[in-house]
């Protein structure tokens, strides 16, 4: 297996799918000749050309509609939002018609879109350019949404959204596009919806993704010299959500804390953690722990943004409290 | 013109009628529910305008789109259904009046948020060049939608990637209860294209020959050159903006909506074929009969047509 | 105002319980959360506590008499309220075992000036803070939660809780005498709820006729193979002793399967599956995890698992389907240089085996004196359904196979 950045994958799985279907075209803010804001988009105008590339105005709402038109006729349009920050201005092309076109028209008009870009907490970016942005998606029936967290899961999941039929926001990380993994030589997918056990453990499970997965696999590493065993469940797809995973999980540890980058109220740590009280009440020797980032916007100053977003100590409380140690 | 051309505009625009009117009927009688605008009155402008397209060519709408759908050849029986929430309606009774769509006849819809379907539509005429296709879509939005940022944005992308779009303001003057000359700075909308490099103009919308002229023009030139052009068309509607909003009374005077009845596109056109003597009055009577047993029929479709069962509630959510 | 003391329901089974003692007399003085008596239920004894202040004006159960749920026991007034409505209400003599009165009659009874009198029993008289799993846990065990005490939050009866109480009854269960380290915790009801499931351990025992019979075995076979096998590189899980022992015995269990079985309601269960139950000493008691389908295990297997059991019982991270359901269990207390000793059988199995320690001994082979590793091991067995002889022969398999240990690679 190569070991390549989470970069590299999804450049690999961008390339990989516009070979095998002509169908498939990026477009986005800068995907062509500054090829691609964060590179994800590298060397495939040059393969691929101005049509199946296609730099836009910026104009978020705009060109995502165009996506959604393209994909409406047969198209799989692949749409690179800069940062999903800005997807906030195309949020009713993908909310009022992306997510429903299928339901409204019937099952009619499919809308197999992909859209995707960077997403999450970054680094000092302060708050319009650095936030979790998930919870603006998987809210809304008729979406995907993925949060891939490794090299590997970023092709694969990647692969399988551009051949999904229905819409999918595929949310990446700034912090992450530099981060290595090894990612499998031979051509391979990941299904959408299948979670995974990222570390086995016996006694307590610990739900994240992104960012939050990577500080919950120190800290197991950590916990494990105290004796205490923990098992990290990355759900990769937030929408639609591997549940039995997560629930098998949290039946076998009886402890679950919920890791969240982004604001903790209303957001999916409450949602998972109502999901485990619903599927494994009986199993539960704590209440489920929410171990979520500030209820504030991102700030700027170094040490008010670490406070911001949980740190390996802030993770550690949690699950002690969790255990009762 | 073709005297066969000239029956069928006066036809479909009948239909077009008779459908709303038959609906705003059955809205009273609370067989349909939720919101039910209506174009009547506004008949020229879809009719002159879709008369143009070949089948595989497109129509996008916003949600006074009936007459779109029907002049694009949906069957009323089943737009009847749709709007009685029925599951032999157009969109299986999940849409409603906002959101017709009917695949086979590449109608897209039907979007309820004002605007919403400038970009889509722009979207398929990138679809049409990527695939290398003579096709044109037509895009049709109120002056409401002109005040939305997607309408510069999508305006600017046909301009700049040459889409063989069509963008047909069908101005009825009134953003809902809020007239042209207090939303728009210029209220000349077709003057806007000149701001993206495209051609615009203006049409009587009331004319559905004139209508049909310019959309031959404008289709033509976006098949064979890919410019995509922004036409204005005039026009009014006679009733409310929505059932909800009957009498049209705090925003317009009765005079003016009389004045524009005047020019009905229907009766302008059948004026203009019986001076002609194109078609005879009993052909005319003969004409309207057959379409009010349409729509008749349309109803009892549509009263015997299933709800949708209550697995449709999660159907259709993903693929 | 007059407070109704009532037998309180503890549980969806309880439909009566037994007055053990009265710890404030008539005329006592009592407020709100004093104990009043000691009651014991199916599963447990428990205090009833005041839910009122006044005076104990009336007893109305003897102690050791047998009281419906929801019966009148005492009522608490102030020394001037007439209570005679409440106390003729209440049966005059209730006969030990006397069906249970619907609360509604109770009520119907009660003068209608008494509808002001809070109910007899509030939610939160048997109420214990514990969590779903521990709660669960309780349920499937069939003990009462309200003798636990909860170590997490607020009192909050955990897993680790109620897997140490399991413990301490699976010590009493297997009868071994295990030193005992220092408690997290030392309370004096604790002591008094020992004392009752003592006492009722010997009635539950009594039926159980137990007889032992002791082997003494040369294990110098079998500590070659563990020698020989523990040098083996690639075997990652060293062998213990008594991984060999669990792995003969099941194999002795297999030749003798009338020894595999036990005594229930008039019938002999013989078990077809051999699932071997090994105690193991834990802090503050012992329990007893199973490995299952011992017989068809391999050594290597059987070492994994134990080693696996074993460390998650000592970490108290054992599941309830992780100590239950066993056949026939073994308890080695070898280490503590214990020579010999018998065990109580579990009311679940027929029998038990004890282990002692190995020991090296003079012994006479062929006309010689020679030093060999001797250790004994003592059967106990139900002589409902096991006798003498059977149980002799079953203890003479298992040191024939221990003497010839290679067999178990087979």
């Amino acid at each position: 297996m190569a070991i390549i950045t989470y970069r590299e994958a999804l450049n690999q799985a961008l390339r990989e799918e516009m070979r095998r279907d002509p169908r498939v075209f990026l477009i986005g803010e800068e995907v062509g000749v500054y090829q691609g804001a964060y590179k994800v988009s590298q060397n495939l105008l040059e393969e691929f050309g101005p049509k199946r590339v296609v730099d836009t105005p910026i104009s978020e709402a705009g060109f995502v509609g165009v996506g959604i038109g393209a994909a409406m006729v047969g198209l799989r349009p692949v749409v690179e939002m800069m940062t999903f920050n800005f997807a906030i201005v195309a949020l009713d092309q993908i909310v009022n018609h992306a997510a429903k076109i299928l339901y409204m028209s019937g099952g009619q008009f499919r809308v197999p879109m992909v859209i995707r870009g960077p997403g999450g907490p970054a680094v000092q970016l302060a708050a319009q350019h650095s936030q979790g942005m998930e919870s603006y998606f998987y809210h809304v029936p008729g979406l995907k949404v993925v949060r891939p967290s490794t090299p590997r899961d970023a092709k694969g999941l990647l692969k399988s959204a551009i051949r999904d039929d229905n819409p999918v926001i595929f949310i990446e990380s700034e912090t992450l596009y530099g981060t290595k993994g090894e990612v499998p030589d031979d051509e391979y997918t990941i299904p959408l919806g299948v979670a995974e056990v990222k570390r086995e453990g016996t006694d307590v499970t610990v739900i994240g993704w992104m960012g939050m997965l990577h500080r919950a696999l120190e800290v197991a590493q950590d916990l494990e010299k105290e004796g205490i065993s923990v098992e990290v469940v990355d759900p990769r797809t937030l929408r639609p959500m591997d549940t039995s995973t997560i629930l098998e999980s949290v039946k076998k540890t009886h402890h679950a804390v919920v890791l969240e980058a982004g604001a903790g109220f209303a957001g999916l740590g409450a949602e998972i953690a109502t999901l485990i009280t619903e599927g494994a009440f009986d199993y539960l020797d704590s209440p489920v722990v929410r171990v979520t980032g500030a209820n504030a916007p991102m700030p700027y100053a170094k040490n008010l943004e670490r406070a911001k977003v949980p740190d390996k100590a802030r993770i550690i409380a949690g699950i002690k409290q969790a255990l009762a140690v | 013109m073709d005297k066969k051309v000239m029956v069928d505009l006066l036809y479909q625009m009948l239909l077009i009628r008779r459908f709303e009117e038959k609906a705003a009927e059955m809205y009273a009688q609370g067989k349909i529910g939720g919101f039910l605008h209506l174009g009547v009155g506004m008949e020229a402008s879809c009719v002159g305008a879709i008369s143009v397209l070949r089948p595989d060519d497109y129509v996008i709408a916003g949600y006074r789109e009936h007459g779109h759908c029907l002049v694009r050849g949906s069957d009323p029986r089943l737009a009847m259904a749709e709007l009685f929430g029925r599951m032999d309606g157009l969109s299986k009774g999940k849409g409603g009046s906002m959101h017709f769509f009917d695949k086979e006849r590449n109608f897209l819809g039907g979007t309820g948020i004002v605007g919403g379907q400038l970009p889509i539509g722009t979207g398929v005429g990138f679809a049409i060049n990527y695939r290398g296709g003579d096709q044109v879509c037509l895009c049709f939005f109120g002056d409401g939608s002109v005040a939305q940022g997607v309408f510069h944005e999508s305006l600017n992308m046909a301009a700049l990637w040459k889409l063989p779009v069509l963008y047909i303001c069908e101005n009825n003057l009134y953003a809902m209860g809020t007239a042209l000359s207090r939303t728009q700075s210029v209220t000349d909308i077709y003057k806007k294209a000149e701001a993206y490099g495209m051609p615009g103009e203006q049409v009587d919308g009331m004319d559905v020959l004139a209508v049909r002229e310019a959309v031959t023009r404008a289709v033509e030139r976006a098949r064979r050159e890919k410019i995509p052009t922004l036409i204005e068309t005039r026009t009014y509607r006679f009733r409310g903006h929505s059932m909800r909003d009957p009498a049209a009374a705090l925003y317009r005077t009765r005079e003016e909506v009389e004045e524009w009845k005047k020019s009905d596109p229907i009766v302008q056109l059948w004026d203009r074929m019986s001076r002609d003597g194109t078609v005879s009055d009993a052909e005319y009577k003969e004409m309207d009969k057959e379409i009010s047993q349409v729509m008749e029929e349309a109803v009892r479709f549509a009263e015997a047509s299933p709800e949708p069962p209550l697995e449709e509630l999660l159907t259709d959510v993903h693929v | 105002m007059p407070f109704q003391v009532i037998m309180p329901k503890l549980s969806d089974a309880m439909v009566e319980g037994r007055v053990l003692q009265w710890l404030k007399k008539e005329g006592d003085r009592v407020q709100g959360g004093d104990v009043l008596a000691s009651i014991e239920t199916d599963k447990a004894e428990i205090e009833l506590e005041a839910f009122g202040s006044g005076v104990l004006r009336r007893v109305l159960a003897d102690e050791g008499q047998m009281v419906p749920v929801g019966q009148l026991i005492a009522v608490i007034a102030e020394p001037d309220e007439d209570i005679t409505g409440l106390v003729s209400a209440a049966p005059a003599a209730p006969a030990a075992g006397a069906p249970a009165a619907p609360k509604v009659e109770a009520k119907a009874a009660a003068p209608a000036a008494h509808a002001a009198i809070p109910p007899a029993a509030p939610p939160e008289a048997g109420w214990v803070p514990a969590s779903p799993i521990a709660r669960r846990m309780a349920r499937e065990a069939g003990i009462d939660l309200a003798q636990i005490k909860g170590s997490g939050p607020g009192e909050r009866i955990l897993e680790r809780d109620v897997e140490a109480y399991l413990a301490t009854q699976a010590q009493r269960l297997a009868g071994a005498e295990v030193p005992v380290g220092e408690r997290e915790f030392e309370d004096k009801e604790l002591s008094t709820i020992r004392k009752t499931i003592a006492a009722r351990m010997v009635q539950s025992k009594a039926p159980i006729p137990h007889f032992t019979v002791t082997v003494e075995v040369d294990m110098g076979a079998a500590l070659e193979l563990r020698k020989s096998l523990n040098a083996i590189e690639a075997n990652v899980e060293k062998l213990s002793v008594n991984d060999i022992i669990i792995k003969a015995t099941a194999l002795a269990l297999q030749r003798h399967p009338a020894v595999n079985a036990r005594y229930s309601n008039g019938q002999v269960r013989l078990f077809k599956r051999v699932h071997m139950g090994v105690a193991v000493a834990i802090e503050d008691g012992l329990i007893v995890p199973v490995i299952r389908d011992c017989d068809r295990k391999s050594l290597g297997e059987i070492a994994r698992e134990a080693r696996g059991l074993i460390d998650r019982a000592r970490a108290r991270k054992l599941r309830p389907e992780e100590y239950s359901g066993g056949t026939f269990a073994i308890s080695n207390l070898g280490m503590f240089d214990v020579v010999e000793f018998t065990a109580v059988i579990d009311p679940a199995h027929g029998a038990i085996l004890a282990v002692g320690a190995i020991e090296e001994k003079p012994v006479v082979m062929n006309g010689q004196v020679v030093v060999r590793q001797r250790m004994r091991l003592t059967g106990a067995f139900d002589h409902r359904i096991i006798d003498g002889a059977m149980g002799a022969k079953f203890l003479q398999e298992l040191k024939k196979i221990l003497e010839n240990a290679v067999q178990l690679l087979l």
